[in-house]
């Protein structure tokens, strides 16, 4: 089981250290980099401050197995790695991390898009959009 | 006694994130309709999930004390 949660914010740091761990694997030519930001989205005058991500993880883990095995057989990667926030995430802090490497450019660009599409649509995360004045609402994915 | 868990909107709704309930024999419609009544999700767009896996509501499983049943809102990562 990879580790994907990570409780708080994604930092620079951590993506900055994930790019620097891939500078030993000499055959990759590619990398591309999909970041999710949470928005401060404004809701009848209401701007929210920060989402609440939590997630049904013994569900998730499988889910997101499978979405891996699928994508290293449809893509010619060589390396794949998702992380996504749980808690409490400010707006403009980043809440998910998509990085796929692979020799040529190509194969980065579409497996990042699927990557990203199937993640919000088959693994069971759930956000609290969190208003500035303590009230909230329930993230539904557009 | 079977395992059903709530999340996001629906734990907010229940009040609690998890709760022990006698399910043998019944199917997860019976589930779900004795859960509606206790906690009113009729308004709430539910998936279900059976020991990890989304299941069919109008599936004709029969549910054991073994199981573990997670009424799940939309999903929203990303």
């Amino acid at each position: 089981m990879k580790k994907v949660f990570i409780n708080g914010p994604i930092t620079p740091a951590f993506i900055a250290n994930s790019i620097e761990k891939h500078q030993t694997k000499h055959s990759i030519g590619a990398h591309n980099i999909f970041l999710g930001q949470v928005r401060a989205d404004v809701v009848n005058d209401k701007t929210v401050a920060g989402i609440d991500f939590t997630c049904y993880e013994e569900m998730a883990h499988p889910i997101l197995d499978d979405i891996r095995e699928k994508a290293f057989k449809t893509f010619n990667l060589t390396c794949m790695h998702i992380y996504h926030s749980l808690g409490e995430i400010k707006a403009g802090e980043v809440c998910f991390f998509v990085f796929v490497s692979a020799k040529h450019s190509k194969e980065v660009y579409a497996a990042t898009e699927y990557l990203v599409n199937i993640v919000k649509k088959k693994v069971p995360i759930f956000g609290k959009e969190i208003f500035e004045d303590e009230s909230h609402q329930w993230k539904v994915n557009k | 006694m079977a395992v059903i868990k709530y999340y996001g909107a629906i734990a907010e709704a229940t009040k609690c994130s998890e709760e022990q309930l006698t399910v043998s024999d019944l199917k997860i419609s019976d589930c779900l309709a004795l859960l509606n009544e206790k906690y009113n999700l009729k308004t709430f767009d539910v998936s279900v999930a059976l020991n990890q896996n989304l299941v069919d509501i109008d599936s004709t499983i029969k549910l054991s004390d073994n199981d573990e049943i997670a009424l799940l809102p939309p999903f929203a990562g990303g």
